[in-house]
C-alpha cells in the first residue's frame, strides 16, 4: 500500500495463453464489488502467441494512473518463474512475490538459443525473501483440471486481499463455464490454502 | 449503473449512445476490439472493410446520407486513410462523422511510433482526446455534436493505455432514431471539383478559428488550480500519469486537443509561476503554445520523444527539472530488476502453417520481402527469414522492386520473394502485383492464406466467405483474381510438406516472369485444429538439434551429462502434431502418434 494507505498496486505476470487477463479482471470486478476504484491495464496483441504478458492492476478509494510504476507494486503475482524475476523492479520493499514454480521454456530456450536461469526457484528466494513458490499446475489437476491453474492463482493471492469469499464465487462463477464452477472453487481454495 | 470497461469497450458504448448507426474499420492493434464490440450492438450496422481507406470512405458515405458514422483503424491506418481524410475536411459531413485513431506509443504491437495528433493539424479538422474509459464513452459523444455543428471530421485519439486499460464507466442510454429516408444531393457540398474545392477552402481555415474559440468554452477543457508553483499542461492518459505524479499541482487538462485555447492557455499561464507541457512523442501541444508566445518553462527538454511515459518518470523527470510536489512514492528507488534474462518473445503457434515456409525460405537463403502478419514472426530466430518488412502490402512492390535492378546470376540466393497473409493482400498487396505484372517484373510472390487475420485475433477477410458477425458473405477467389491480373504462373503447395515447398519455391523463382504461389492451410489457432502430438524416439535422437531449426515452442532441449545423452524432448501438452520438425530429422526420431485401435 502506498504512504497513504489508500491504494493497493498489484502486477500479475506470465506467459501468453496462461489466463493472466482473465486472472486480472477477476481480480478487478472482485475490487469493484467491494466498492473501490479499480484500474487495469494490459498490453495484447502480439502476447497471445506465447510471449510474455503482464497485467497491471491497482485498486483504493481514488487513483488516477491505470499502470502501476516500478518500485510500488505491493504484490507481484506471476504464472511462471522467469516471469516472476522479470519483473522484480516493480516490488516496493516488502511487496510479497507469489508464484508458480512451474516452468515454461520460452521460444529462445526451446531453439536451444539461450538457457533458462539456473536454480531458480533459489535465485527468487535469495533476490526477493518475501516470496512463496506453489505449484499451482499440480493443485489445479488436484481440483479436477489443469486449466484452473489461473483459478488457483487467485487463490493464492485471496487471503492477502480485504474480499470475502462470496465476492469471489461470485465473480469467478460468472466466468468460469457453468458446469466446472466447483472444480474452479476447489482449484481457489487448494491455492489459498497453499500460499498461506 | 457501472462498469469496467476498458477504452475500447467504452468508444463501443460511446457510439451506440451517441446513435451512431453506421461504423466500418479494419482491425489493427490496439483498435480492433472498438468494432468487435460494436458488432454486439444490433442497431448500428458494421463492418470490417478490406482496408483503412475503404472504411473511412464508407463511412463517409453513410455520413452523407445523413447517418452520424465512425470509421475505427489504428495509428498506421490513418496513413492508409489519410487520401479520403483530407478531402472530407472539405466536404465536410451530414450526419456527424469520426475517425478513431488508436496510437501505440512504445509500439507494444506496432512497426512504428507516428503520433496522429500531427493529422489533425495537417488536415485541419478538430482532434479530442479522453483520458479514460469514462470520457473515452462521454467525449465520443461530443465529438458526433461537434462534428455537426462545425460540419468537419473529427479524429479521436485514443493510445494503447487508453484501449487497454479498464477503468469505471456510468453508463447511459441510446437516444430513438428515425429511419433515414431522404438522400439529400448538395454538388457543391460534396464534389470536389477545384471550382467547388476553392470555395470551400477558406471555410475550413474559418472553421479552425471558430472552433478554437468554442475550445475555450468547452468543459472538457479546464484548469484545475492547485499549488500555483508547478502548472501542468497535458491530455489523454498522461494526464492520469501527471495527476498520480504531483498530486497537489495545477493543470491544464486538455480534452480537444486541436485547435487549442489560446485565452485559457494563457490565463493558466498567468496563474502558475511555472510551466510544463507534459506529452508522449512530438511537441505537438508544446510547440502550438510556443508559437502562440506563451512561456513554455519545460517540455521535450525534460521528456523524451520516444516511447511511453509512466507516473515514476513524470514525477522523476519534472523533479530533475526543478519541479517540487512529486509523490515521494514514485521517487523511491525500484526493486532490485535482474539482468542477462533470457527473452520471451512471441512465436508462430505450434502447429501454425507459416512454419514449413519460414523452414524452407531460411534454407534457401533467399532475400525475403516480407509483409505484416503473424508471419513477420519468420524474421525472428531461429529462421532469420525476412529481410525487409516495411508497411502493411509493400512486400509484393518491394520486391518487384529489388528484382528490377539486380541481376541474380542464376542464383537463388541473390533473388527476391515477396511473402504475404491474405488479408494483408487483399488490403494493400493486389495493386503491387499488378504493378509486377504489368512492368514485366519476375519475382515470386508467396500468398499465405491461412483464412483468417491471424495476427490481430483472427477477423474474417474478403476472401474467408464470411463478414464481420460470421455470417455468410461471397469469398475472392485468390487464383482467379491472381489471373485476371495478368500472372500466367499460379502454383500451389502444402506448407506442412517441405520437400514440396523447397521444390515449388525454387521452380518459380528459376522462372523468369511473375509468379504466385499460394500455401493454403488454415490458422489453428483461430480455427481451433487439434492433432495429437508427435514424439521422439530417444534411442534413436542423436541430439543434433537440426529439428529445432523450425521454432517450435513443442521442442526442447534435453541437456544430458555427456554429448551422447543430450537429446530433444516434444511436450506432448504443445505440440499440434504437423510433423515439420519430424521432416528436419536426419534418423528418423521423430514418430508420429500410434492410431488408437478403435
Ligand atoms: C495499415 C495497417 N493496418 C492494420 C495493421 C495491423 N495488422 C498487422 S498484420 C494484420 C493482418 C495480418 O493478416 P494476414 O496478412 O492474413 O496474416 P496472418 O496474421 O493471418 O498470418 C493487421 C490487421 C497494420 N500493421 N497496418
Ligand atoms: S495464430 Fe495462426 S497464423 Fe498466427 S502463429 Fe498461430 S497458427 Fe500461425
Ligand atoms: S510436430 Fe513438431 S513442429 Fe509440429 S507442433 Fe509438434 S513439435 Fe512442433
Amino acid at each position: 500500500m502506498t504512504e497513504n494507505g489508500t491504494t493497493t498496486n498489484i502486477l500479475i505476470s506470465g506467459v501468453g495463453g496462461q489466463g493472466v487477463l482473465l486472472a486480472s479482471y477477476v481480480l478487478g470486478q472482485a475490487a469493484m464489488k467491494e466498492g473501490y476504484e479499480v484500474k487495469q491495464s494490459e498490453v495484447h496483441g502480439m502476447s497471445q502467441r506465447g510471449g510474455s504478458v503482464v497485467s497491471h492492476l491497482r485498486f483504493g478509494e481514488r487513483l488516477a494512473s491505470p499502470i502501476v510504476t516500478q518500485g510500488t507494486a505491493d504484490f507481484l503475482l506471476s504464472f511462471e518463474p522467469l516471469e516472476a524475476l522479470r519483473f522484480f523492479n516493480w516490488l516496493r520493499p516488502g511487496a510479497l512475490l507469489i508464484y508458480n514454480t512451474l516452468r515454461v521454456n520460452p521460444s529462445t530456450v526451446a531453439a536451444g538459443l539461450a538457457t533458462y536461469p539456473d536454480d531458480i526457484h533459489g535465485r527468487i528466494a535469495e533476490t526477493w525473501p518475501n516470496s512463496r513458490g506453489i505449484d499451482a499446475t499440480l493443485l489445479a489437476e488436484e481440483a479436477g483440471t489443469a486449466k484452473a491453474t489461473n483459478i488457483v492463482m487467485l487463490g493464492s493471492i485471496a487471503a492477502e486481499l480485504p474480499f470475502p469469499l462470496e465476492t469471489w464465487r461470485d465473480i469467478i462463477s460468472r466466468v468460469v463455464p457453468p458446469k466446472t464452477v466447483e472444480t474452479n472453487m476447489k482449484a481457489f481454495e487448494l491455492g489459498r490454502a497453499a500460499a498461506r | 449503473m457501472k462498469d469496467i470497461l476498458s477504452g475500447n469497450e467504452a468508444m463501443a458504448r460511446g457510439a451506440w449512445e451517441a446513435g451512431v448507426r453506421f461504423a466500418a474499420a479494419y482491425p489493427g492493434t490496439p483498435s480492433t476490439e472498438i468494432l468487435e464490440n460494436i458488432r454486439n450492438y444490433e442497431d448500428i450496422e458494421s463492418q470490417w472493410s478490406p482496408n483503412e481507406k475503404v472504411a473511412t470512405e464508407v463511412a463517409l458515405g453513410a455520413s452523407i446520407a445523413g447517418a452520424r458514422s465512425l470509421a475505427v483503424m489504428k495509428h498506421v491506418g490513418v496513413n492508409v486513410a489519410a487520401d479520403p481524410l483530407f478531402t472530407a475536411s472539405y466536404t465536410g459531413v451530414n450526419g456527424g462523422f469520426v475517425m478513431i485513431t488508436a496510437d501505440d506509443p512504445a509500439m507494444h504491437s506496432s512497426q512504428n511510433e507516428q503520433d496522429n495528433r500531427n493529422y489533425a493539424r495537417f488536415a485541419k479538422v478538430p482532434l479530442l482526446e479522453p483520458s479514460d474509459s469514462q470520457e473515452a464513452k462521454d467525449m465520443l459523444k461530443l465529438a458526433f455534436e461537434l462534428s455537426e455543428e462545425f460540419d468537419t471530421p473529427v479524429l479521436f485519439r485514443t493510445t494503447t493505455r487508453i484501449s487497454h486499460s479498464k477503468t469505471m464507466v456510468e453508463l447511459g442510454e441510446r437516444p430513438a432514431l428515425e429511419p433515414l429516408t431522404v438522400l439529400e444531393k448538395d454538388v457543391p457540398k460534396y464534389t470536389m471539383l477545384p471550382g467547388f474545392a476553392k470555395l470551400k477552402h477558406p471555410k475550413v481555415e474559418q472553421r479552425i478559428l471558430d472552433l478554437a474559440q468554442r475550445a475555450e468554452t468547452l468543459d472538457v477543457n479546464r484548469i484545475e488550480m492547485g499549488d500555483p508553483s508547478v502548472g501542468i499542461v497535458t491530455s489523454g492518459v498522461v494526464y492520469q500519469y501527471a495527476r498520480e505524479a504531483f498530486p497537489g499541482a495545477s493543470f491544464l487538462k486538455l480534452g480537444m486537443t486541436y485547435p487549442l485555447p489560446q485565452a485559457m492557455i494563457e490565463e493558466f499561464r498567468s496563474k502558475v509561476e511555472h510551466l510544463y507541457v507534459v506529452e508522449e512523442l512530438d511537441p505537438f501541444l508544446e510547440d502550438i503554445i510556443r508559437l502562440m508566445g506563451v512561456k513554455v518553462d519545460g517540455g521535450k527538454d525534460v521528456f523524451p520523444i520516444t516511447g511511453e511515459l509512466d507516473p515514476g518518470s513524470v514525477a522523476r523527470l519534472l523533479t530533475a527539472a526543478g519541479a517540487p510536489g512529486a509523490d515521494a512514492d514514485l521517487l523511491a528507488e525500484p526493486g532490485p530488476g535482474v539482468e542477462g534474462l533470457p527473452m520471451r518473445p512471441p512465436t508462430l503457434c505450434p502447429g501454425c502453417s507459416h512454419r514449413g515456409v519460414f523452414t524452407v525460405l531460411s534454407r534457401l537463403k533467399v532475400f525475403v520481402s516480407g509483409d505484416i502478419g503473424c508471419y513477420t514472426l519468420g524474421a525472428m530466430a531461429p529462421f532469420g527469414a525476412m529481410h525487409a518488412c516495411v508497411c502493411m502490402g509493400a512486400s509484393i512492390g518491394m520486391a518487384h522492386g529489388i528484382s528490377k535492378v539486380t541481376d541474380a546470376q542464376g542464383q537463388i540466393k541473390n533473388q527476391s520473394v515477396a511473402v504475404i497473409g491474405d488479408s494483408t493482400f487483399f488490403h494493400s498487396g493486389i495493386t503491387g502485383l499488378m504493378d509486377t505484372v504489368w512492368n514485366q517484373g519476375a519475382s515470386t510472390t508467396i500468398i499465405l492464406d491461412n483464412r483468417t487475420t491471424a495476427m490481430t485475433g483472427g477477423q474474417e477477410n474478403p476472401g474467408t466467405g464470411k463478414a464481420l458477425s460470421g455470417q455468410p458473405a461471397a469469398e475472392v477467389d485468390i487464383p482467379k483474381l491472381v489471373e485476371a491480373l495478368g500472372v500466367k504462373r499460379i502454383a500451389y503447395m502444402d506448407p506442412y510438406d517441405l520437400t514440396e515447398t523447397e521444390e515449388v519455391i525454387k521452380r518459380e523463382l528459376a522462372v523468369p516472369e511473375p509468379s504466385v504461389i499460394i500455401a493454403q492451410a488454415p490458422c489453428v489457432l483461430q480455427f481451433k485444429i487439434m492433432n495429437d502430438p508427435w514424439t521422439v524416439d530417444s534411442e534413436l535422437c542423436t541430439g543434433c538439434k537440426r529439428c529445432l531449426r523450425v521454432g517450435c515452442i513443442a521442442l526442447s532441449l534435453l541437456e544430458g551429462e555427456g554429448e551422447e545423452d543430450t537429446l530433444v524432448e516434444i511436450d506432448p501438452v504443445q505440440c499440434n502434431g504437423c510433423g515439420v520438425c519430424a521432416q528436419m530429422c536426419r534418423f528418423d526420431a521423430i514418430l508420429p502418434p500410434v492410431p488408437v485401435e478403435a
